[in-house]
């Protein structure tokens, strides 16, 4: 081939990065930071699409379900704890804003703040999970909860049922977000790995946790509220 | 051309990507997108043989009416096991995965002048979980599942085999491909070479993207669905079960909602295979680059709008029914775009027949009439009659064997000198083609005959009138599989002991993968590229 103009041209900054010796570590860092930073966040936006979507099926199956059993998931609705659940929504809404504070900590470099705030979001969490707990217990008692089914609520089955897929699922995110709140947020902060300069992570995780929040901010009206 | 590699091994062979580290470990642990395209094509094989013995099974319980292996064909139960084995492991672990997983790592960095895809380490994840799902669909094989790949309701949500590992499988497997896709949408949004604009991407890498789009887009809701029929399974959530008060339609339509994107999951990487390899072997530039590139976005488009047409007799409501008749419709406006400008570039160009090219050209006489026949089943009245025939069954083998298996083995005979660094053997490969062509017309064209004649496809039996064209089709089928076999082990062979060495660039082409060495160095280019000039400028006095 002649003279390739067209394709090669000499970079110093790559020059220097391209000799690849025995030994060499894979090359997980293969682009500039600003780079990295924009992919690490169009690829957390485009996980959390997924996970809208994953949830979009439930929400439209209790679309359907509703229209066909509506007075059934009218009257199921009012077995669920209001007061709970609206106790549960403050939790996490406050929650969130922690999780927004810890972000603009990192970036400002104040790695305690970040502790501090997810520390608080992670409290909320687990406070979440307790409350949940209890109305799933209260539920069990009643035998209005699976594999225990009264078959006295037999026709409420359509409305638990989604009730427990959407809320188990809920919770498990909340148990995802937890844990990536400690692995990525408060852990590397106790080393004070975040500066102006690099606090990628605790803005994903925090992103992650506002999805967690969101998705209940559309559960509770739902299930509590409309039924 | 740019400077060639200056690192060599000890024995002063050059170093690439295959030797620059060896050992099992060094490639199970490997973050290289290039070494992960052969930990997927590997394990694809696995369960492309699998699915394929199924098939020749299937074929030859068949291949005469009444039983004709009663020792491993027992009943009709253990027909509908192979059926659902065969479209299982082939839907799901060969054709899903098939192109974007092996060719689309390999090349999707290559092609944009990067040194990796975004996330590498995410990339190796994907694989792990592609494994782990393998792993429970086996395991769920022990009770073999015998609802079919569909695992419609209420079936599959009454039936005491192992439909809730076998669908757990498939929700793992949709996760993998989840992450492949958004792997690939943020790798191609972020890492192109300076000067590698959107309109100067290769048409390989605009259908990997409209790929990546649905199978970020589209599996999240055949997953969630999945998981769904676990819980009716499991603690009857009533949702899909009518005798709980579920909609098993519901079901069906969360299904086909994934379901008929999926089929361009799997074809769309083919169409950007083929529209790669015909410029190359026509020395012209790609008619209409620009019609190419929006057609694959239209399809992916359009593709989510028309999955009810799986649902004409499942008791859809006459409006929806014509709605999705319609759109579906739309579906071959795109698609014949396609097929226009591939048959322009060739007119008037200078074709070598080299094996790619021979590939390539059947795509498109098979995907024409894989197109043709999906019309007729888009026209209600017409659907009404074929739905569930063998009619259905060739049509959608023409789409994905003639179409996305077709596009898999076109890419590897063409990508082949670059993974390798060897050339195939041309006589070889040629002949496999010929085999595998023509086993597979003699498969199918009997098939739509049948599907015309009313027989009803899943059927374990049927009346001995249609014995010779079910013969015909397994004859067909075995020589078709032999075709697969000697062209698979021809390449195997050839990347083993093949003599021929391949040059940077054996094709004359312009792309910016065959730019660097065969094989390509661990970080795929020694300089960066930069690209000055639109994919396809053959012809061009630079470039004849």
């Amino acid at each position: 081939m002649g003279k390739d103009k067209d394709v090669m041209s000499s970079n110093a900054a790559v020059a220097e990065h391209h000799h690849v010796a025995p030994g060499d570590p894979p090359h997980i860092h293969h682009m500039d930071s600003k780079t990295a930073y924009g992919a690490a966040k169009l690829g957390m936006w485009l996980f959390l699409a997924t996970e809208v979507l994953l949830f979009a099926v439930m929400f439209c199956s209790f679309a359907i379900m509703r229209y066909y059993h509506l007075s059934e998931f009218h009257d199921a609705s009012h077995h669920l704890n209001l007061k709970l659940g609206a106790l549960n929504t403050a939790v996490l809404l406050f929650s969130s804003y922690t999780a927004a504070v810890a972000v603009t900590k990192a970036q400002r470099g104040d790695n305690k703040g970040v502790i501090r705030n997810f520390g608080i979001s992670f409290a909320c969490g687990l406070i979440f999970l307790v409350v949940k707990t209890i109305e799933y217990t209260g539920k069990a008692e009643h035998g209005m909860f699976p594999f225990v089914w009264n078959e006295h609520f037999y026709e409420y089955k359509n409305f638990l049922g989604l009730y427990y897929c959407m809320t188990g699922l809920h919770a498990l995110h909340v148990i995802i977000g937890m844990a990536v709140m400690y692995i990525y947020g408060i852990r590397p902060a106790m080393h004070n790995r975040y500066s102006g300069r690099y606090y990628t992570p605790v803005e994903l995780g925090a992103l992650y946790w506002h999805l967690v929040d969101l998705i209940w901010i559309y559960l509770f009206p739902l299930l509590y509220l409309v039924g | 051309m740019a400077a060639h590699s200056s690192s060599h091994a000890a024995g002063g062979e050059e170093l690439n990507y295959l030797n620059w580290k060896t050992g099992l470990w060094s490639w199970l642990s490997s973050t290289d997108h290039k070494r992960i395209c052969f930990l997927y094509l590997y394990s694809i094989m696995v369960f492309f043989i699998l699915g394929g013995i199924a098939a020749l099974i299937m074929r030859t319980e068949l291949a005469t009416a009444g039983p004709t292996i009663p020792s491993i064909v027992k009943d009709p139960h253990t027909y509908n096991v192979f059926f659902t084995m065969h479209g299982v492991f082939m839907i799901f672990l060969f054709v899903v995965p098939g192109i974007p997983a092996t060719l689309g790592n390999f090349l999707i960095p290559l092609m944009i002048g990067a040194k990796d895809v975004a996330f590498p380490r995410l990339n190796l994840f994907s694989w792990y979980l592609y494994v782990f799902g393998a792993l429970c669909g086996g395991i769920a094989m022990m009770n073999p599942v015998d609802t079919g790949w569909t695992f419609y309701a209420p079936y599959s949500t009454t039936t005491s085999t192992n439909v809730s590992l076998m669908v757990f499988a498939a929700f793992i497997l949709g996760f993998s491909s989840i992450l492949t896709g958004l792997n690939f949408l943020v790798t191609i949004h972020q890492l192109r070479a300076p000067g590698m604009t959107w309109m100067r991407l290769p048409v390989f890498i605009w259908a990997s993207y409209a790929t990546a789009v649905i199978q970020t887009v589209a599996t999240p809701v055949v997953g969630m669905t999945l998981l769904l029929v676990i819980a009716e399974r499991v603690f009857g959530a009533g949702i899909f079960d009518p005798t709980k008060g579920g909609d098993p339609v519901l079901m069906e339509h969360l299904f086909w909602f994934y379901s008929h994107p999926v089929v361009y999951i799997m074809v769309l990487p083919a169409f950007g295979v083929v529209g790669e390899i015909i410029p190359v072997f026509s020395r012209k530039p790609l008619f209409g680059y620009q019609m190419v590139v929006y057609s694959s976005v239209a399809i992916a488009a359009v593709g989510f709008i028309v999955w009810a047409h799986h649902m004409f007799v499942a008791g859809i409501s006459d409006f929806s029914a014509k709605f999705f008749s319609i759109v579906t419709f739309l579906v071959a406006v795109p698609t014949a775009i396609k097929v226009f400008n591939w048959v322009s570039t060739m007119y008037k160009g200078s074709i070598s027949f080299k094996t790619p090219m021979l590939y390539a050209m059947s795509f498109v006489f098979l995907f024409m009439v894989a197109g043709t026949t999906g019309i007729y089943l888009a026209m209600l009245g017409v659907d009404v009659y074929y739905h569930d025939t063998y009619f259905v069954v060739a049509h959608f083998h023409y789409t994905i064997q003639g179409g996305a298996v077709i596009g898999l083995i076109a890419a590897l005979h063409m990508w082949f000198p670059k993974m390798s660094g060897k050339m195939y053997n041309e006589t070889a490969s040629k002949t496999a083609f010929a085999m595998l062509f023509i086993g597979f017309n003699l498969t199918f064209i009997p098939q739509f005959i049948l599907g015309m004649d009313g027989m009803p496809r899943r059927y374990y039996d049927y009346p001995v009138e249609y014995q010779t064209l079910h013969t015909l089709s397994t004859i067909g089928a075995y020589l078709n599989g032999l075709g697969y076999m000697f062209a698979l082990l021809n390449l195997a062979w050839t990347a083993k002991y093949g003599k021929v060495k391949a040059p940077r660039n054996p094709y004359n082409s312009k792309g910016l993968e065959w730019q660097t060495a065969s094989p390509p160095p661990h970080e795929n280019f020694d300089t960066q590229p930069v690209v000055t000039e639109d994919p396809y400028n053959y012809g061009t006095p630079h470039h004849a």
